[in-house]
C-alpha cells in the first residue's frame, strides 16, 4: 500500500474511467468509419435499410469519383466489351466512361494552394517570430495582438472587399490569389506559434555564435533554425491543415479554375441526388492525410490549436 | 552597460571580422524580418476591413456596376438594427453558441477528468477522440446530412434502435424543431475534443502535492474537487470558451453544408445570413455595415472576456 501515492486513482476507478472513455471514443469514431465504409459500398448497399454493416466491398464509389459516365444501349455495350476493370464496373449499369471527372484537378488545387500558402506563411512567420522573440520591436505587444486579432474576423466579413480587390488585380479564381489569402490568414497562427518555439531556444547559443564571428543572419539560419526545426515542422502542419480544410473563402472566391476540394466534394452527384459512395470515397481520400498528420502531431496538438497559449 | 555583446566583440576583433559583425544592425534586421508579415496583413486583412467600413456608408451593389454609388451615411446601420430578421438570426446564433459551449464544456471536462485517471492506453484513446476536430467541417458536415437521412441514415437508425421510434418518422434537417439540434450535435462531436485537451492540460498542471496536503487535512474527495480541481482548471476552461466562442460565432462551413440555414431560416446563423445578403442578394453596402457590426461585436465581447480571464488567472 505504502508504495502507492495517496492521490493515485484506485484500480476499479481506472477501470471505470477507461471503459467510459473508450465507449466515447468508439461512438465518436463511428461517423468516420462510416465514411470509409460507405466509400466501398455499391450505391444500392449505401442506401439499404437497415444500414448495412457487412457488405461486399466494391470500388464503384472510387470509379465514379474519378470519372464521368454516359448511358449506352445494350447493343453498344455488347459490341464494345469493356477493356479495363473500371470500365467493367460501370458496364454493369449500362454505362461507359466518358472521361475523367474534375476531382483530380480539385484535389491537386488543394495540394498546390495548401503547400504554397504553408510555405509562405512559415517563411514569413519564422522571420517575424524571430524578430519578435529576440529584438526590441517598437509596439511589440500591440503588433502581436494586431496579428492575432486578424483571426477574429468572420471570413465573410472581409470576403466582400477581397472579392472586389481580387477582381481588380486579376487574382480572382487564381492559385496565387488563394495562396496569398490563406497565407494572410495563417500568419497569425504561424507567428504566434513560432514565437513560442523560438522563445524556448536559449539565447546563449546565438550569443556564442556571434562571438565566434557569425553575423546575425548566419546565427539565425545556422543556429536558431536547426534548433527550431521541430517547432517549424509542427507549425507547418497546422497551417497546411487549415488551408486544406478552408471552405468559406474557397466557395466564395473560386469557381472554375482554382476551386479546392472542400467546395467540390459536396457537389458530387449521381443519377438521383448525391452519389454517396463517390462522396464518401472523395471524403476518405481528402480526410485521410489530415488524420495521419493528427496522429503524428499529437504531442503538439494542444499548442497548435490554442495558438501557443497552452503548452504542455 | 548598454553595449550588446557583439558590439564589445566587434571592438576587440580586427578589421574584416568587425565589419561582418556590424554589417546590419539588429534594429534593421528586426524591421526587415517583421515588415513582410505586417505588409501582407495590412494588404489582405486591414485594407479590406477599411474598405468594408467605407462601403458600409454607401448603397453600392456589386451586381449593378453601372448604377451610381450614393453616400447614405448611417442609414444601413439604422436599417440593420431595426431589422427583425437580423434579431432572429442573432437568436439562432445565441442558441447555437449557448448549447454548443454548454455541451462541450460538460462532456469535454468530464472526459478530461476521466482520462486523467491515467488508465492504461489513455494516450491512444485520447488521440482517437481528437480526430474529428482536425477534419474539414464542410466535407464532414456534408456527410452528416447522409447520416441524418430518415430511414437510411445511420444516426436515425441508431436513435430509432435505442428509443424505439421509427427511424423514418423524424428528420433532423427538415424539421424546424430538430434542425438547430442537428448542427449542435455535429459541432459538439467535432469540437468537444478541443475543450477536452485544454482541460486535460489544466488538470495535469495541478501539482500532486496540493491533493496530498488536502488528503492530510482529511478533506473529502468532493471538497477537493470543488476547492482545488475546479478553480485550478477554470482559467484553462475559460480559454477554451474564448476560442470556441469566437469560432462558433463565425461558424459558416459546417452549417452551410448541414442545413444551409434552413428549414426556412431556423438555423440561419449570422455568417450564413451575411453571406445571403452579400453574395445572393448582392446588397453590398448593407452587408458591409452588417459585417462591421459583427466584427465590432466579436472584438468587443472578446476584449471584455480577455479582461475577465486575466483577472481569474491572476487570482
Amino acid at each position: 500500500m505504502s508504495s502507492y501515492s495517496i492521490t493515485e486513482p484506485s484500480k476499479p476507478q481506472k477501470w471505470i474511467a477507461g471503459s467510459l472513455v473508450i465507449a466515447y471514443a468508439l461512438i465518436t469514431l463511428m461517423p468516420l468509419l462510416w465514411i470509409i465504409a460507405t466509400g466501398f459500398k455499391s450505391p444500392a448497399d449505401s442506401i439499404a435499410y437497415p444500414p448495412k454493416v457487412f457488405f461486399t466491398p466494391t470500388l464503384e464509389g472510387y470509379v465514379n469519383l474519378f470519372t464521368t459516365r454516359t448511358r449506352q444501349t445494350a447493343e453498344f455495350l455488347a459490341a464494345n466489351p469493356p477493356q479495363t476493370w473500371y470500365a467493367e464496373i460501370v458496364a454493369k449499369y449500362d454505362m461507359v466512361i466518358a472521361g475523367p471527372s474534375r476531382f483530380g484537378e480539385r484535389f491537386l488545387n488543394s495540394v498546390i494552394i495548401g503547400f504554397g500558402s504553408t510555405f509562405l506563411s512559415i517563411f514569413l512567420g519564422t522571420l517575424a517570430a524571430y524578430a519578435f522573440s529576440r529584438f526590441k520591436v517598437p509596439l511589440k505587444d500591440d503588433l502581436l495582438f494586431f496579428i492575432l486579432s486578424t483571426r477574429m474576423m468572420p471570413p465573410i466579413a472581409v470576403a466582400i472587399p477581397i472579392f472586389l480587390m481580387f477582381r481588380q488585380l486579376g487574382l480572382s479564381d487564381t492559385h496565387l490569389g488563394m495562396i496569398l489569402l490563406y497565407t494572410a490568414v495563417n500568419l497569425s497562427l504561424s507567428v504566434w506559434l513560432l514565437k513560442g518555439f523560438i522563445d524556448e531556444i536559449p539565447q546563449e547559443y546565438e550569443e556564442a555564435a556571434l562571438i565566434d564571428g557569425y553575423t546575425r543572419f548566419q546565427a539565425f539560419y545556422k543556429v536558431v533554425l536547426p534548433q527550431a526545426a521541430t517547432g517549424i515542422a509542427s507549425t507547418a502542419i497546422f497551417c497546411l491543415i487549415f488551408a486544406w480544410n478552408e471552405y468559406a473563402f474557397a466557395v466564395l472566391l473560386t469557381s472554375g479554375n482554382a476551386q479546392t476540394a472542400p467546395p467540390f466534394i459536396p457537389t458530387i452527384i449521381g443519377t438521383a441526388g448525391q452519389d454517396w459512395p463517390a462522396v464518401a470515397a472523395g471524403a476518405t481520400l481528402f480526410l485521410m492525410p489530415v488524420m495521419v498528420f493528427t496522429i503524428l502531431l499529437r504531442k503538439h496538438l494542444l499548442r497548435g490549436i490554442t495558438f501557443g497559449a497552452v503548452r504542455k | 552597460m548598454s553595449r550588446t555583446s557583439p558590439d564589445r566583440v566587434a571592438r576587440a576583433t580586427p578589421g574584416p571580422v568587425a565589419r561582418r559583425l556590424t554589417g546590419l544592425s539588429d534594429r534593421a534586421i528586426a524591421w526587415i524580418f517583421v515588415a513582410p508579415t505586417i505588409f501582407l496583413l495590412l494588404a489582405i486583412n486591414i485594407f479590406p476591413l477599411i474598405w468594408t467600413l467605407r462601403l458600409s456608408f454607401t448603397n453600392m451593389r456589386v451586381n449593378r456596376p453601372n448604377e451610381p454609388v450614393e453616400w447614405v451615411g448611417l442609414r444601413n446601420y439604422q436599417r440593420i438594427l431595426n431589422d427583425s430578421g437580423i434579431w432572429e438570426t442573432m437568436q439562432a446564433t445565441a442558441h447555437f453558441l449557448f448549447w454548443t459551449l454548454a455541451l462541450q464544456i460538460l462532456i469535454g471536462f468530464t472526459l478530461a477528468w476521466l482520462i486523467n485517471r491515467k488508465f492504461r492506453g489513455n494516450d491512444l484513446w485520447t488521440t482517437i477522440i481528437v480526430l474529428p476536430m482536425m477534419l474539414s467541417p464542410a466535407v464532414v458536415g456534408n456527410f452528416w446530412t447522409f447520416l441524418y437521412q430518415p430511414q437510411i441514415g445511420l444516426f436515425n437508425y441508431v436513435v430509432g434502435f435505442l428509443s424505439g421510434a421509427d427511424p423514418s418518422s423524424f428528420s433532423m434537417i427538415a424539421d424546424v424543431r430538430l434542425a438547430p439540434w442537428a448542427i449542435i450535435i455535429v459541432d459538439t462531436w467535432m469540437w468537444t475534443p478541443f475543450v477536452m485537451l485544454i482541460c486535460l492540460a489544466g488538470l495535469r498542471s495541478i501539482p500532486e502535492s496540493i491533493y496530498e496536503a488536502a488528503e492530510c487535512d482529511r478533506a473529502s474527495k468532493w471538497r477537493q474537487f470543488w476547492t482545488i480541481t475546479v478553480p485550478m482548471v477554470l482559467p484553462f476552461l475559460m480559454l477554451a470558451v474564448l476560442f470556441r466562442g469566437i469560432e462558433n460565432f463565425k461558424m459558416f462551413d459546417l452549417v452551410v453544408q448541414l442545413t444551409g440555414g434552413g428549414p426556412g431560416n431556423t438555423t440561419e446563423v449570422t455568417s450564413i445570413n451575411l453571406k445571403r445578403e452579400a453574395f445572393e442578394k448582392w446588397r453590398t453596402g448593407y452587408s458591409s455595415a452588417y459585417a462591421i457590426i459583427l466584427f465590432v461585436t466579436v472584438f468587443g465581447l472578446a476584449s471584455i472576456y480577455v479582461k475577465a480571464l486575466n483577472k481569474v488567472k491572476s487570482r
